[in-house]
């Protein structure tokens, strides 16, 4: 009970933030447009700290390709957010974004189709991800690749999207990527309204996602998946479709990590390949692992504290966040198995 | 005319040398169109190497008749109203000819091949006989190729038959491009021998597939080779122990780090510096092996049997590593400079050119491969290891200190990371990301060719480094990379443990 009343605080507090932004700023409340725009940013990275926990944590598939899914879902709304420019580009084509007028295309490529309404757009944000963890997915659980083996390949198969993505002939900017958006729904970006209007949206989703993954955890369904992870040939031996469970999540797990990227690209202004580098997918690993894992809040939490020693580190010493961030990864396999949470909970227990 | 003059450069007077057979020829260029001729001709046999500017500034009408029987060159255009010897066509063979054979009788070989290269860009029938003649002479044997053309590209601008056909089939016997442009010519010119031109090209063009074959097999074992020298270690270290390390990359880039250190340690010390890179190798085996061995007792083996908290562990390990030579060497790439010893390339039969540091390279992986085997099959060490690996526990009750034997395999396989690191210092940029492009197509290595198997692992470098270099060519290097991967993963499907999967009890971990 108590722990569902701290939850709802932090939620409360989080959804202040933007309020607070609006007061004048003599006053003591007063809340920085950079507090507002770096918290919706770790929003979106909690709730793909959330798919990760539900794959990782719940159903032992670590992937180290999840920042693929995260960078696809951008991709799809950066799309969209590309087609809303329209004449007002540099060159000022009405129909082609400035990189394609300058790649001298003369018509939109075909996969382009579709990207000016922003429903099929968020909808590609959820399919895209939701398909390629869908192949990837069944040709190795199928196969019952597991374990590290799965790993190598999540993180191959992101390394290689982001080459591809670094192309320029694959329509998708090249090097650049997408960025000087104009509007979203009408809605004109980096305003203080847009921007709380996202936050909100990115703050619900969280909220929303917590909750499916908590109800889904805590039916047979979610119960089998903990199971799998922690003897999977047992539950196989039991008659259970080991493959069909884990596909599902590992799907489930890609889309709602293409909504974060979905969420987080309008917030952030741009989407470029680098999004698909390993480093991000495993540095989304090493949120839930320091906050957690197995436990969704304490994915979240993973994700908001790592996430604040980067920022707070980076601002006075960005040489060291990456040593840091190394001995993260070396000391909770070592002395935090259980993360934050755990840590927390054996306090509390005490 | 004062200020002419000395503008002018005045080459000899007569008097001076006129004991010298050189200088007694010179009166007869500024005679007659005929005695100019037969002067051309006798200074070109001659070969005297002061002719050869004298004669191109006959040529280029900038050579002047000088008081008494000299003559003078004038370094730039003569100015109008100078009195310039004049030639006729007749002189201007005979000019060709001599021209021709002093420049290929210098004893300069760059000098005859820029005459060679000359005379295959305006080919005459005219040069045939000294085409033929400097043939004879020439033992160099790029030169003696160009001749060889130059000499084919000249047959065919002859006017009869029988001495094209003689040219065609020369050229039908070389392997460039460029006899290949030439045929293709000659061709349009003289449709009359279409047949035999096409059988020529035909020949051509199927040594040049053969070459092309040849030199992407190279590629592709080049390739393979590092591949396999990066993936070798993970074979011990993941296939072996079971251990997933993935700092194995910032072994391999702390390698040619080490190989840096030492170049530049040596620098001062001038007998020793062309032996660096021979130095280096035991450098780089003792300091991954070092670190690999700490980083085993220090963390690793906190963490056996659970292998995804390994990775991470790992994974962290590789970032501090990568960032700490970040720090101190700089972010900039560092520059290894190969012994002359293994510059320049080489050239095998039929043009097929390599470079010499690749070849290195890959002799070197098959030599740390043999290494690897004897050391696991014949030493007392590695019989241990695989007493360990096959079962710990009796392995410990006949006195085997597991423990160690586990270190010692760890750092055995991060010493094999830096001597890969040690061959690619030599081809590739050495920075502190040096390793996180070679360590996932390692890892694909190690699953493709079978997890635990030294042979798989060869084969799967091998045949991935020959298939990426196959599909280059047609797909570009990032979609090779990207369908290797997909067949990779579809393979995975058809043989889960890779080529050389493990049989019996050693296959159920």
């Amino acid at each position: 009970m108590t722990r569902r009343l701290v939850l709802l605080a932090c939620v409360v507090l989080l959804a202040l933030i933007p309020i607070l932004n609006l007061l004048p700023d003599a006053s003591p409340f007063h809340v920085s447009d950079f507090i507002v725009s770096i918290c919706g940013k770790w929003i979106c990275y909690a709730i793909l700290a959330l798919a990760l926990d539900l794959a990782w944590g719940y159903a032992g598939i670590l992937s180290l390709g999840h920042g693929a899914f995260f960078a696809l879902g951008g991709y799809a709304i950066g799309m969209h957010l590309m087609r809303l420019i329209g004449p007002r580009g540099v060159y000022g084509h009405p129909i082609l974004p400035d990189f394609m007028v300058f790649l001298g295309y003369t018509e939109l490529p075909w996969y382009w189709l579709g990207f000016d309404w922003f429903i099929f757009a968020f909808a590609m944000a959820l399919v895209v991800p939701g398909l390629l963890a869908l192949v990837v997915g069944y040709l190795a659980f199928r196969s019952r690749i597991t374990g590290v083996y799965l790993s190598i390949i999540t993180q191959a198969l992101t390394y290689a999207l982001m080459l591809a993505f670094f192309r320029n002939d694959m329509g998708f900017g090249g090097n650049n990527g997408f960025t000087d958006f104009k509007e979203l729904l009408g809605m004109p970006l980096n305003t203080p309204a847009t921007r709380s209007v996202l936050f909100y949206a990115s703050l619900v989703v969280l909220v929303l996602a917590y909750l499916m993954c908590a109800a889904l955890t805590r039916t047979k369904f979610g119960r089998v998946l903990t199971a799998i992870r922690d003897a999977e040939s047992r539950v196989r031996f039991l008659g259970y479709d080991v493959t069909q469970h884990k596909l599902f999540v590992f799907v489930l797990s890609a889309m709602l990590a293409g909504v974060a990227g979905a969420l987080y690209v309008p917030q952030v202004g741009i989407i470029n390949p680098g999004e698909f580098s390993p480093g991000n997918s495993i540095e989304a690993v090493v949120w839930v692992a320091f906050g957690g894992r197995g436990t969704l809040v304490g994915a979240i939490l993973g994700a908001f504290s790592v996430n604040a020693i980067k920022t707070w580190l980076t601002s006075f010493a960005p040489d060291l966040w990456l040593i840091v961030l190394g001995c993260l990864f070396i000391a909770v396999p070592l002395l935090l198995p259980r993360g934050l949470i755990g840590l927390l909970r054996r306090g509390g227990g005490k | 005319m004062l200020r002419l003059l000395m503008l002018l450069f005045l080459l000899m007077a007569p008097q001076a040398h006129a004991q010298d057979a050189f200088s007694e020829l010179l009166p007869g260029l500024t005679g007659g169109f005929a005695q100019q001729a037969e002067t051309v001709e006798r200074l070109g046999a001659l070969g005297d190497p002061r002719a050869l500017p004298l004669l191109r500034a006959l040529g280029d009408t900038r050579l002047l008749r000088g008081p008494d029987g000299t003559v003078i060159v004038s370094p730039g255009q003569p100015p109008p109203g100078s009195d310039v010897i004049r030639i006729n066509n007749r002189v201007r063979g005979a000019l060709r000819g001599a021209l021709g054979r002093l420049q290929l009788g210098s004893p300069d070989p760059e000098e005859r091949l820029r005459a060679a290269e000359a005379i295959l860009r305006n080919r005459s029938a005219d040069d045939i006989p000294i085409l033929e003649a400097a043939l004879g002479r020439e033992t160099d044997a790029r030169i003696r190729d160009r001749l060889a053309l130059a000499l084919g590209g000249a047959r065919l601008a002859a006017a009869d038959p029988a001495s094209k056909r003689i040219g065609i089939l020369a050229l039908g016997r070389s392997t460039s491009p460029e006899a290949r442009a030439l045929l293709l010519q000659e061709r349009i010119a003289t449709p009359d021998l279409a047949t035999d031109i096409d059988t020529a090209i035909a020949s051509i063009d199927q040594r040049l597939a053969l070459r092309r074959a040849a030199e992407t097999a190279f590629q592709g074992l080049s390739l393979g080779s590092v591949l396999m020298l990066a993936a070798l270690g993970l074979a011990v270290t993941f296939g072996v122990m079971g251990i997933i390390n993935m700092a194995h990359g910032e072994f391999v880039m702390l390698g040619a780090y080490t190989t840096f250190v030492v170049q530049e340690l040596c620098r001062d010390i001038p007998w020793l510096s062309p032996w660096s890179l021979p130095l280096a190798v035991p450098a780089a085996f003792m300091v991954t092996a070092l670190i690999g061995a700490a980083m085993e007792r220090g963390l690793i083996r906190f963490l056996y049997g659970r292998p995804l908290e390994t990775l991470l562990l790992t994974f962290g390990v590789g970032m501090v590593l990568q960032q700490v030579v970040r720090l101190t060497f700089g972010a900039q790439n560092r520059e290894v400079i190969s012994p002359p010893w293994m510059q320049g390339t080489l050239v095998l039969p039929g043009e097929i050119t390599i470079t010499q540091n690749r070849a290195w390279i890959i002799l070197f992986a098959l030599f740390v491969l043999l290494a690897t085997l004897a050391a696991i099959r014949l030493t007392r060490f590695g019989l241990e290891m695989r007493a360990v690996v096959q079962n710990r526990r009796i392995a410990a009750t006949m006195g085997i200190r597991t423990g160690r034997v586990d270190a010692m395999t760890f750092a055995f396989g991060s010493g094999i990371a830096g001597l890969a690191g040690v061959a690619l210092s030599q081809i590739d940029n050495v920075s502190p990301n040096l390793g996180t492009g070679y360590i996932i197509d390692s890892f694909m290595v190690v699953v493709f060719g079978g997890v635990g198997s030294l042979m798989g692992t060869l084969i799967g470098a091998f045949s991935l480094g020959i298939f990426n270099k196959l599909l280059e060519p047609y797909a570009g290097v990032v979609l090779a990379k990207v369908a290797v991967l997909v067949a990779i993963m579809i393979f995975i499907q058809r043989r889960p443990k890779g080529l050389f999967a493990l049989k019996g009890r050693a296959a159920d971990q």
